[in-house]
């Protein structure tokens, strides 16, 4: 089960270094001055840094042994003391300069990224876990800012102090320089291999780490059935092993980078003793003054340092490139259901639902038979229409295309006449509410739920939209809970019973005051009893408010106006229920089975049913 | 005591000294009985650190020897000096390459062995913690917790190792050096430990408070995250993508402003400790400049003592960078350590009664039960159901159904009285033995992401393909299964979101079928059917049921009609008990809702 993963990716496209950060570019320059100021404060450092032995040595050679005055050592001091303040001080500017931008970068594309998962389709979420997702949010983003606040600053900082190194160097000996030059050759033809190699192992060991954060998500979501199963050591073997494989991976990704540092380390060390060797060779021979072999090597033991940097960093900006890599993939994915450029307000707004020849697919199941098939209905202005069909017939499917939470593939659905992509988005789904079959909850309190999606009406208080739709909903057991409508309902409303929860997702719905309401099997966690009092009430307040509703009871269909019945994603027939009980083989089939579908006067003929004590 | 035991005030940020000293200790207790298992592959390592360290050290060494004795030899033509000056170099830089790859592997090991360690304690133990725990918790401090909290350890682990040994061989084997070329000096440079020890302090003081508060607000934008992309289609259904745009920004701005405290923290104490530095350099200068002055020392040995006083320093900033890696993983380990500080309520016992094949009878004596601390949801009451009876449970929402079904799954405990099973008390049963005996299924019908034979499998996990195909056609899921693209091999994706309600259903009944148990527990397991498929299940639950003892919870007659006795619950009491013939007959709330129910039914 748990290792079982998909983490919905989309075929990864291999992009190029300069691809990926160039699309950084635009967030990038309204910071650039003060990266290239914080560069500067390095560069300026390392500078400052290469400085202070050497004003050391000067101070003490002509200073000291000068006149020798105190005066001349408290000098020297002041200068030691005033350059070291300076190097401090560069340090603490680069950081100044850098960090708050570079967060600020962070942070946007952390909400940019929230926002567009908050306009992809429920189609996207039905693919990607949360723990998948959650990783592109956080750790890749953080990854970014440290490579954006320290990495590409020293990447550019020791190039350049390599740079200047091997001018320093070749100004020194350029036969030893050329020597020196010569050990990049094989470093950068590993680099290459290094490259993919690394790029591929990082981008797994990310993948891996979202996934692994989607089992762990789903393992406490699923907790109830992992212990009413008693499968809690399964669930532990299945984290193990892909904890194991990310483990694994990121060992493969260490070794792959320990391999590529050791030859960064020891490549330009084994060329210096070949550079010595040369070296002492050279001056023996009186072809290299001593002084210019003790500059050179001293230069190069300066360099080493930085060529290891490079060498990290470059592996820094490889793990970089796949994290952004993976936040573009979320942000290119396209958000398909929006508002069009000038949507439109309908004329008459009563609530008339008309959909006409609509189909729709699954977008992970192509070629596969549509879920709804040239589907034809309609829902006049506040009528109350039920409908009821097999399970897998597509109700919820057909439910989902109103508010548009999916988009039809084809035909119209038309919501007082205009289609429903004419419409605002924020406009159509405040016309429309639903109430979930697995009724969605957060874990706020009773009252934030319910009133989630009400509008302020003139006239009334919020205390009074909660107060009427709990009425409706027949909810009034928040008023026993501790803290009453305030009372956190626990993640998911799982500190509630089924019952409870249905109702006060029942209740969201009615909260909203919506033109159309879509409710999907509301009822199918109540009691007989409780059944009947929601559907006293609701019947009341349905009156006036067109309703779509699936039902897969009788007294759930006694609601409704007129019942329509799906087959296959179609509709096969509309009328009501007495006129479809008497029409419809199927009709009698899913609503009222028994082994064999029971004849009209068995089922109308309560006084029969009630003696023989088989009702259905 | 205090009130940071486990993850209470796991929010605070501001502790009494008491409870500072508590959270500390107990994070790094953590972290130890983590290094403890790999103690000896850690000195390995640093072992590995310090030669290759130490050879990278030798190499300007032999650079300064080669130049100082060898050359002259060479010059004098002794070419083997050359070949071996050089011939030394080489092998040095070899050892000193090749030992940082293998460290640097080295250290992925033992990071990658502590983490995996750290997971699979924090995956055990939030799985072995009661639903009490888990329901105030939420899944997404859990996720955070072992996220991004686990993610500050990796990097203490990944360069921490290499940072602090080189770092502290570096000052010790420099700071000795110095000693030996001239204690006056080295006395300056020791006295600079005051000012850094200060320095360290302040910075100590300060960044715990901002790492704790960085998980706390870490947690936060988490926890926001999840829950909202967890239930996004209530999200755009009811239009709260704004206010949840808002209520996002508002806990990433929290966050962020909290990481730009703690790196403007160490962006103090980094610059501050290279002042320090550089003045000890400066006050060297001072105290050896007078000293050549009055000629008690030589210059050449004042420019060795300031260029060794300079290098004392370097290591320094990795030592602090070690340590603010060290601050935020131990106040990530606050929180990891509280989570597992959290004792299960449902407990298994330490030496479980055996009872490998059950029989089926439950017993309820006085039992009383709430929910936590809170009020009684069942009062005391006594009930015992024979091994092989088929028992229906009816009652009104909240009534207190589920949670008398959930009791006999032990997912929580009695508050007073005794429940057994086959006469052995539930808390005296291992928890495989309860397992075997003891399956329910939920009201809510979860699927894992996975394909449908997974999820059925989830019942008994050894079962093969036919059995799960047999499950799943005794229960009639087999005709829509095969329906599927893949048939049992297709993906039910996240949550079962692939399949519909009444699908979802199907595949938990089948699993609860493949489990096969004594004591089967359906808590309105075909609510969401249809009629059709509802018969299909009962007369599958009629096969099934045979000599099993089952507990059917269901707000519909026709469930209730297989059952042999009935009982009411109502308000958290057993108010009607009896056969459904003799319950009908009573003229009490059964017989009202059996009136209910058959109206409906027009
Ligand atoms: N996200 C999805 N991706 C692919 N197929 C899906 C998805 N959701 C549902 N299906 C399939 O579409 C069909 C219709 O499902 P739908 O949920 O609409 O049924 P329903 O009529 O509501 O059934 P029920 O009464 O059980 O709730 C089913 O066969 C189901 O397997
Ligand atoms: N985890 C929980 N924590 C606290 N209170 C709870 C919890 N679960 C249920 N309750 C409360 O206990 C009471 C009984 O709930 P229970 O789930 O047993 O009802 P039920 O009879 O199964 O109802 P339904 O038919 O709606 O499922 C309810 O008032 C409910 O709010
Ligand atoms: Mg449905
Ligand atoms: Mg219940």
């Amino acid at each position: 089960m748990a290792h079982h993963q998909r983490s919905g990716r989309a075929d990864t496209r291999t992009t190029t270094l300069t691809e990926t950060f160039g699309r950084l570019v635009p967030h990038l320059r309204p910071i650039m001055a003060r990266l290239v100021l914080g560069g500067l404060c390095a560069l300026l450092a390392s500078v400052v840094a290469l400085t202070i032995p050497r004003v050391l040595g000067w101070l003490v050679n002509t200073v000291l042994t000068g006149e020798g005055a105190a005066s001349a050592v408290w000098l020297g001091v002041a200068i030691v003391a005033l350059l070291g303040a300076f190097e401090a001080l560069l340090i603490w500017l680069r950081r100044v300069f850098v960090i708050s931008p570079t967060a600020g970068i962070e942070t946007s594309l952390r909400l940019n990224l929230f926002r567009h998962l908050q306009q992809l389709p429920v189609a996207f979420h039905d693919r990607w876990g949360s723990g998948q997702l959650l990783s592109r949010s956080m750790g890749d983003l953080s990854l970014l800012r440290r490579w954006m606040a320290f990495g590409s600053i020293m990447l550019v900082v020791s190039s350049l102090t390599v740079i200047a190194g091997l001018a320093f160097m070749f100004s020194s000996s350029w036969i030893l320089a050329l020597i020196y030059l010569a050990g990049a050759i094989p470093i950068t033809i590993r680099a290459f291999k290094f490259r993919t190699v690394f790029r591929d192992a990082s981008r797994l060991s990310q993948d891996q780490a979202g996934d692994l954060a989607t089992t762990v998500e789903e393992a406490v979501h699923g907790i109830r059935v992992i212990k009413a199963f008693g499968r809690g050591r399964e669930a532990l073997d299945g984290f193990h092993a892909q904890a194991q494989k990310l483990r694994d991976t990121e060992i493969h990704k260490a070794r792959t980078l320990a391999g590529f540092m050791a030859l960064v380390v020891a490549l330009p060390e084994v060329t210096l003793g070949l550079g010595l060797f040369t070296g002492l060779w050279l001056t023996a021979d009186g072809q290299l003054l001593v002084g210019d072999l003790a500059a050179f090597f001293a230069t190069a033991a300066f360099l080493a340092g930085h060529v290891e940097g490079i060498g990290m960093l470059l592996g820094m900006t490889l793990t970089t490139k796949t994290a952004l890599d993976r936040h573009y993939e979320v942000i290119d994915s396209p958000a398909t259901i929006t508002s069009p450029d000038h949507p439109r307000v309908p004329e008459n707004p009563a609530g008339h639902l008309v959909m006409r020849d609509v189909s729709f697919t699954y977008p992970d199941a192509p070629g596969a038979a549509n879920v709804v098939d040239g589907l034809d209905l309609e829902v006049r202005p506040g009528e109350t229409m039920a409908l009821v069909g097999g399970t897998g017939s597509g109700k919820s499917t057909l439910l989902h295309l109103v508010p548009r939470l999916y988009e039809a593939t084809g035909g119209a659905v038309e919501l007082d006449g205009l289609d429903v992509r004419e419409y605002d988005v924020e406009a159509l789904r405040t016309a429309i509410a639903v109430a979930f079959e697995d009724s969605i909850l957060f874990s706020s309190s009773v009252r934030e739920n319910v009133l989630l999606g009400a509008r302020p009406q003139p006239g009334r208080t919020a205390d009074d939209q909660l107060a009427e739709a709990l009425d409706v909903a027949q909810a009034q057991f928040v008023h026993d809970l501790p803290d009453g409508v305030e009372t956190l309902i626990g993640e998911e409303g799982l500190s509630l019973s089924g019952g409870q929860r249905q109702r006060l997702a029942l209740a969201r719905a009615i909260a909203a005051k919506p033109r159309l309401l879509v409710l999907d099997d509301p009822l199918s966690a109540l009691d007989v009893r409780t059944e009947e009092a929601v559907t006293a009430r609701l019947r009341s307040v349905l009156e006036g408010t067109s309703t779509l509703i699936v039902a897969h009871r009788p007294s759930t269909v006694m609601l409704a106006d007129r019942v329509a019945l799906m087959e296959h994603g179609r509709i096969k027939d509309v009328g009501t229920h007495s006129e479809l009980l008497a029409r419809s083989a199927h009709y009698r089939f899913v609503i009222a089975a028994g082994d064999e579908p029971p004849s009209v006067e068995e089922v109308l003929d309560t006084e029969d049913t009630a003696t023989e004590g088989d009702p259905a | 005591m205090s009130g940071m035991s486990g993850v209470a005030g796991e929010d605070n940020i501001e502790l009494g000294a008491d409870d500072r000293r508590r959270v500390r200790r107990r994070s790094l207790r953590l972290l130890k009985t983590l290094a403890g298992p790999i103690r000896g592959r850690l000195a390995g390592t640093a072992l590995l650190v310090l030669v290759s360290a130490g050879a990278r050290a030798t190499l300007p060494l032999l650079v300064a020897w080669a130049i100082d004795s060898m050359l002259p030899r060479v010059i004098d033509g002794d070419l083997a000096a050359l070949g071996f000056v050089g011939g030394a170099y080489v092998a040095t830089a070899i050892t000193a390459g090749g030992l940082l790859g293998v460290y640097t592997w080295a250290a992925a090991n033992v990071s990658q062995a502590m983490l995996l360690d750290l997971r699979l304690r924090v995956f055990r133990h939030t799985q072995l913690l009661s639903l009490e725990f888990h329901e105030t918790y939420t899944s997404g401090r859990v996720i955070s917790r072992q996220t991004s909290d686990l993610e500050t350890l990796r990097e203490l682990l990944d360069q921490g190792i290499s940072q602090l040994v080189s770092g502290i061989a570096f000052v010790l084997f420099t700071a000795i050096s110095m000693f030996i070329l001239d204690w006056k000096t080295a006395l300056v440079v020791v006295g600079a430990a005051v000012p850094i020890a200060i320095i360290f302090r302040w910075y100590q003081v300060r960044s715990e408070l901002v790492y704790r508060e960085s998980r706390v607000f870490s947690a936060r934008v988490i926890t926001t995250f999840v829950e909202t992309m967890t239930g996004i289609r209530a999200v755009k259904a009811f239009r709260r993508e704004a206010a949840g745009d808002e209520k996002y920004t508002d806990v990433a701005h929290e966050y962020r402003d909290n990481t730009l405290r703690s790196i403007s923290l160490f962006g103090i104490l980094q610059p501050v400790l290279m002042l320090i530095g550089n003045l000890t350099v400066a006050a060297v200068l001072l105290v050896g400049g007078f000293r050549v002055l009055d000629g008690s020392l030589a210059v050449g040995a004042l420019i060795g003592l300031l260029l060794t006083a300079k290098r004392v320093f370097q290591p320094i900033e990795a030592i602090a960078m070690f340590y603010n890696s060290f601050q935020a993983a131990t106040a990530a380990l606050e929180k990891v350590s509280g989570l597992l500080e959290e004792r299960p309520t449902v407990v298994e016992p330490a030496r479980p009664q055996p009872l490998p094949a059950a029989e089926g009878a439950v017993e309820f004596k006085r039992a009383v039960f709430g929910y936590g601390d809170g009020p009684v949801v069942m009062e005391e009451f006594d009930l015992t159901i024979p091994a092989g009876q088929t028992v229906a449970v009816v009652g009104q929402t909240g009534a207190g159904k589920s949670t008398l079904a959930k009791l006999i799954a032990r997912f929580y405990d009695l508050t007073a009285g005794e429940l057994t099973l086959d006469g052995v008390d539930l808390r005296d049963l291992s928890q495989d033995d309860l397992r075997r005996a003891v399956v329910m299924v939920t009201q809510e019908a979860f699927l894992f992401s996975g394909s449908v034979a997974d999820n059925i499998a989830l019942g008994r996990p050894e079962a093969t393909r036919e059995e799960i195909v047999l499950a799943a056609r005794a229960v009639g899921a087999h005709e829509f299964i095969e329906s599927l693209p893949e048939g049992y091999d297709t993906d039910v994706n996240k949550r079962g979101g692939r399949v519909s309600a009444g699908q979802r259903q199907l595949i938990s009944f089948a699993r609860a079928f493949l489990a096969d148990p004594r004591v089967l527990i359906l808590d309105e397991a075909t609510s969401s059917l249809d009629i059709p498929s509802e018969r299909l299940v009962q007369q599958a639950l009629e096969r099934l049921l045979g000599e099993r003892t089952a507990l059917i919870i269901a707000h519909r007659l026709s469930t209730v009609e297989i059952a042999d006795r009935v009982l009411v619950v109502h308000d958290g009491r057993i108010v009607e008990d009896g056969s459904p013939s003799e319950l009908i007959a009573a003229g009490g709330r059964f017989t009202s809702l059996h009136q209910a129910w058959r109206d409906s039914l027009t």
